[in-house]
């Protein structure tokens, strides 16, 4: 281990001399505090570090100690239920060991040591494996089986495998290879600036199912899609966030907490144990895993808190799984990069901002993706991104919206004036989109029905003819109205407060399943259809407008999932309460 | 001994470097002997080879390069906790201002504090009655909260500030909260304010006061608010209270940060701010909460006066991108006579969902939170619409929804400076406003309560 001296401190980012040996992206400990920093830049034998700890009483003279290695996560049984840091040090276990708060200079590995899996193999001797193949599998919790696989870079037969308990270190599988025996544990480590390889990346086909409707419906993300969220401060972010890690139909959930709120961490970790999986039924927290780099934490973790959760979830997705990452706020990331090239005293493009910015993000936003795994059974795994972005005074022209919005495949524009008026989730209809709306018909189509496309196009529609006529409503009033657009934007309103809006914190309408999604705009758009033949017929507006099955179609969202008979009825009491008025109508006249 | 240097070779606004220095730290207490009779404080800023660049906290006048002698003290800046702080008046760097003792501590701590960790915090949960309704009723203030008063200058947050700190209660206990104030920048009047209303109500046998006058030197801002929440630390999580700490003004110390930003000529984010003022305000702001196992709590109300009534001004931003929502003054309501001047609509408490409701504050409570603020919202869009095309143009309903606006302006938002309401009054006057919009239209309150709640307000 060689040793380099401190020249420089400043915030925290330290120079040392001495460095000769050391390499780009190598982990160093600095001081004899041994606070954990990274070398992010290289001048003769000078090294800039940028340390993950709080700097505060280091100063020039002190040592520096290399480690060899690049900044690492530990990949084993243990990850899930887990949370982390933003260089994957457990937080409970250093609560349990120093107390409420964070101290530096503490060393924990991600990983238990001591904990006992059941390892199961899944091949046995004189098999021959490849890097990727899976060896054997352990029931981490209730919903994820961790499948171990063959290391990258190892070839050769099966020696010998065992079944029983075991650590995570010890050896588990003996792999003969052409440069003799190798031992494989439960454990492995991958540095966490370089994706994990794959034998071939796909395009994303299938639907991320959210249950938020106005996602589903309108804007829908891919498994192994990257979509963004960008939105001023109280607008609805995390809020999307944390429904998607509730309840989108995803094997395992990353969920990295980037330079924002503590409690909002602690909101997931008393949450998610309690609440259930609509799709298996367990509690949310046993397909979870948190890494939490709070904004009061140290600034240059959590640039690394990103790369620690996007490497854990490419872990997750080689075993062949579908992974969902939610990051809030790449912003926050965005600028700790500011703050350490400011150190640097690097060039600085736009708002001070690195001129490496957009290529930082498109690097991040690439790491997502549907894949074949490496391993000989050409198992598929998906990795899905989703970025928060918190612009300043929620202007997108800034850097890091920019350079998201070049990447990202879906947008969902959270809206300021939405949230002012608590239409939740604030996201735009009419500016958002979605790159893979018509890749994702035919099997959201597949899931509902055939009708599902038109549905939505109608209602789209819709909403575009209320923001025109809206217009003309602000310039001369209603009255200038046709009946026919007074009943549009009748409809467009339905669409807006009875389906768009949704409650996250309302028990049933926290979640809606496409098909109930797709009952909820029917009724809507049905009723909006039998208005307009209605309304030809010389049926008085107002008494159309009055009629009480307009209540039903806005509770719909509050009926739960399985009274289907109540959600079926719905287009059937919409069909007589317009014969009723068409009778009592028809009726006056005779009499 | 500690060794001292008389090394001083530039001095430039709030900066000094000193050289030829040996074991210097990074943010370490440095002391400068300016004369016989005074010393001045500072902190390293960079330590550099044989170079410290330091920031002065109390300006360079009077200073001479030759003559100054440093030295540097191996700690950061701490202050002396101890339960001798209630009750008594401190400056901006912790020394008493009210010609009382020094106090002795029973403990020196860092102000920086060090962060909480996540996993040890409890989700703020337990509803705090200011007895102001707009706040009550719409924006409910829980403990542990951080939910900063978004101002302008003229307006009266000293008055709510001060109003808040005498009424804060939470339901089912007599506790009182104890007050820890940090001015920063403000003016001798405004500090006198909430100095002599602490008197009145006695609440300065709870409170500690940490003070930076306008005319103080304004770089002992940055650290003003550090004290008063390594303070409030001590006393909540050590010493079981439940503390409410009121900061202002917020704008004038991040302008301190930005001269010192400036003065080091980095490279400056926007409107001058420097690139980390999130960062920085962020470790004042989740000072504040609940900690597992721990009695006391911290709650925050940081006050900040919005340059030009700019919502997206960087200082106002960027606390509302940490703080847990943000309760905002309307100039226009203040010119309508209309006090506290709390604009409903874009404030906002993000924590109110989880203290309130049953057990907490009463079941309708969510209900008619939701109803009020939706006419509210439709109300005022009437207004706004009669205001174009004249009140000829408004619907019967519209008609109504636009006078409830008024009367819920006057009656509910408007009350008096002493006036203390239960969350029962707040509640009810709010089904008291509602009997004005004709039932069918209130479409966010379960039938139940309606049943309940509005023939108790009709037949009184
Ligand atoms: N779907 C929803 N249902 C109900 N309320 C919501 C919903 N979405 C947002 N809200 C309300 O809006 C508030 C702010 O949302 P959120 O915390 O997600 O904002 P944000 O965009 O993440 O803000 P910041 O950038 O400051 O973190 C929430 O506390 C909640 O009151
Ligand atoms: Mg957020």
């Amino acid at each position: 281990m060689e040793e380099g001296r401190i020249i420089k401190v400043s915030g925290p980012l330290v120079v040392a001399e001495g460095m000769s040996s050391a390499r780009m992206y190598d982990v160093v400990r600095v001081s004899d505090s041994r606070l954990i920093g990274e070398i992010i830049e290289m001048r003769g034998d000078k090294a800039s570090i940028q340390v993950y700890e709080e700097t505060a009483g280091l100063g020039p003279g002190e040592p520096v100690y290399t480690t060899g290695e690049a900044l690492s996560v530990e990949l084993a049984p243990g990850l899930i239920e887990a949370i982390y840091d933003g260089i994957q040090r457990p937080l409970d276990k250093i609560k349990d060991l120093i107390g409420d708060r964070i101290e530096r200079g503490i060393e924990l590995p991600g990983i238990d040591r001591e904990r006992k899996w059941h390892f199961e193999p899944r091949v046995k001797p004189g098999d021959s494996v490849e890097s990727g193949d899976i060896v054997g599998v352990v029931r981490e919790t209730t919903v994820v089986e961790h499948r171990i696989m063959v290391p990258y870079g190892i070839k050769g037969t099966v020696q010998d495998i065992k079944e029983g308990e075991f650590t995570v270190s010890d050896q588990v599988v003996t792999i003969n290879t052409s440069n003799g025996t190798e031992g494989i544990t439960m454990l492995t480590r991958w540095p966490v600036r370089r994706g994990r390889p794959y034998a071939e990346k796909l395009s994303p086909y299938q639907p991320l199912v959210t249950g938020q409707r106005v996602l589903d419906m309108f804007f829908p993300v891919a498994k192994g899609g990257a979509a963004c969220v960008p939105g001023p401060f109280g607008s609805g972010k995390t809020v999307v966030q944390h429904q998607l890690a509730r309840w989108a139909d995803s094997d395992i959930i990353v969920y990295v907490g980037c330079g924002e709120r503590g409690n909002e961490m602690t909101e997931v970790l008393t949450d998610f144990p309690e609440l259930t999986d609509p799709h298996t039924g367990e509690p949310l927290m046993k397909r979870t895993t948190l890494v939490a780099n709070t904004s009061d934490m140290p600034v240059a973790a959590r640039e690394a808190s990103i790369y620690t959760g996007i490497t854990i979830a490419e872990y997750f997705r080689d075993m062949g799984y579908n992974v969902a990452l939610m990051a809030d706020s790449t912003s926050r990331w965005a600028e700790a990069l500011r703050e350490i090239s400011g150190r640097l005293e690097e060039m600085p493009g736009e708002e001070g901002y690195p001129a490496y910015l957009g290529s930082r993000i498109a690097e991040f936003y690439e790491r997502a993706g549907r894949v074949k795994c490496l391993g000989t059974d050409g198992r598929e795994g998906t990795l899905t991104a989703i970025g928060a972005v918190s612009p300043p005074g929620g202007d997108l022209s800034e850097p890091v919206s920019q350079a998201t919005l070049r990447v990202a495949k879906v947008f969902w524009g959270l809206d300021s004036t939405l949230a002012a008026r608590r239409h939740f989730p604030a996201i735009n209809w009419l500016t958002s989109y979605s790159l893979y709306l018509e890749r994702l018909e035919e099997q959201i189509s597949e899931i509902t029905a055939e009708d599902f496309g038109d549905l939505r196009k109608e209602a789209m529609q819709i909403l575009q003819e209320e923001a025109e006529l809206e217009e003309i409503v602000r310039l001369v009033g209603i009255d200038a109205l046709s009946v026919k657009d007074r009943l549009s934007l009748e409809t467009a309103k339905s669409i807006r407060e009875d389906f768009l809006h949704q409650n996250a914190y309302h028990d049933v309408d926290t979640y809606t399943s496409l098909n109930k999604q797709r009952l909820m705009l029917k009724a809507i758009l049905d009723f909006h259809h039998t208005a307009l033949d209605a309304v030809e017929s010389n049926i008085d507006f107002d008494a159309i407008m009055k009629l009480e099955v307009r209540d039903v179609i806005a509770r719909m969202k509050y009926v739960p999932e399985d009274e289907k008979e109540t959600l079926n009825s719905v287009s059937r009491q919409i069909k007589s309460a317009f014969q009723d008025l068409a009778q009592a109508v028809g009726g006056e006249e005779v009499a | 001994m500690l060794k001292e240097y008389r090394t001083i070779t530039e001095v430039a606004g709030p900066l000094m470097v000193v050289e030829q220095v040996k074991d210097i730290k990074y943010g370490e207490l440095v002391e400068i002997e300016v004369s016989d009779k005074e010393i001045r404080r500072g902190r390293v800023l960079e330590a550099d080879g044989s170079k410290a660049l330091v920031q002065l906290f109390e300006g360079s006048a009077g200073l001479n390069l030759a003559k100054a002698k440093v030295r540097f003290l191996g700690r950061g800046i701490e202050i002396g906790v101890s339960m001798d702080m209630l009750g008594r008046v401190f400056d901006g760097f912790g020394r008493p201002r009210d010609g009382g003792p020094q106090i002795i501590p029973e403990r020196k701590v860092d102000i920086n504090g060090n962060p909480i960790n996540p996993y040890a915090r409890t989700y703020p949960s337990e509803f705090i009655q200011t007895g102001i309704s707009a706040i009550d009723g719409l924006n409910t203030l829980v403990r542990g909260q951080k939910l900063p008063i978004f101002s302008g200058s003229g307006l009266p947050h000293s008055p709510l500030a001060a109003q808040i700190a005498r009424q804060a209660k939470v339901l089912g206990t007599e506790e009182k909260f104890s007050v820890v104030f940090g001015a920063m920048g403000i003016t001798f009047e405004e500090a006198d304010y909430f100095i002599q209303d602490f008197r009145r109500t006695g609440a300065i046998e709870r409170a500690v006061l940490f003070i930076n006058l306008a005319d103080d030197p304004a770089i002992e801002r940055i650290s003003t608010p550090r004290m008063a929440l390594t303070a409030a630390e001590y006393l909540a999580f050590e010493k079981d209270m439940h503390v409410l700490v009121i900061l202002t003004d917020i704008t004038n110390y991040a302008e301190a940060l930005r001269e010192v930003s400036a003065a080091r000529m980095e490279v400056p984010g926007r409107r001058g701010y420097p690139g980390y003022l999130y960062t920085d305000l962020a470790s004042m702001y989740e000072r504040a909460g609940r900690i597992e196992g721990r009695a006391g709590s911290i709650t925050m109300i940081p006050i900040l006066t919005m340059p030009e009534d700019d919502k997206t001004h960087p200082i106002v931003d960027l606390t509302g991108y940490i703080t847990e929502g943000q309760i905002l003054l309307a100039r226009e309501l203040h010119r309508k006579g209309i006090y506290p001047p709390i604009d409903v609509l874009p404030s906002l408490s993000r924590l109110k969902d989880k203290g309130i409701g049953d057990g907490k504050t009463r079941e309708d409570h969510a209900d008619t939170m939701n109803q009020l603020y939706a006419a509210y919202a439709r109300g005022k869009d009437a207004k706004e619409l009669a205001a174009i095309l004249g009140e000829a143009a408004l619907s019967e309903d519209d008609k109504r929804f636009s006078e409830f606006a008024d009367e819920f302006e006057m009656k509910y938002v408007n009350q008096g400076l002493e006036e203390d309401r239960t969350v029962e009054q707040t509640l009810n006057l709010g089904w008291d406003l509602l009997t004005l919009l004709p039932v069918r239209e209130l479409k966010r309150i379960r039938e139940e309560y309606i049943e309940k709640y509005l023939s108790d307000v009709r037949s009184a």
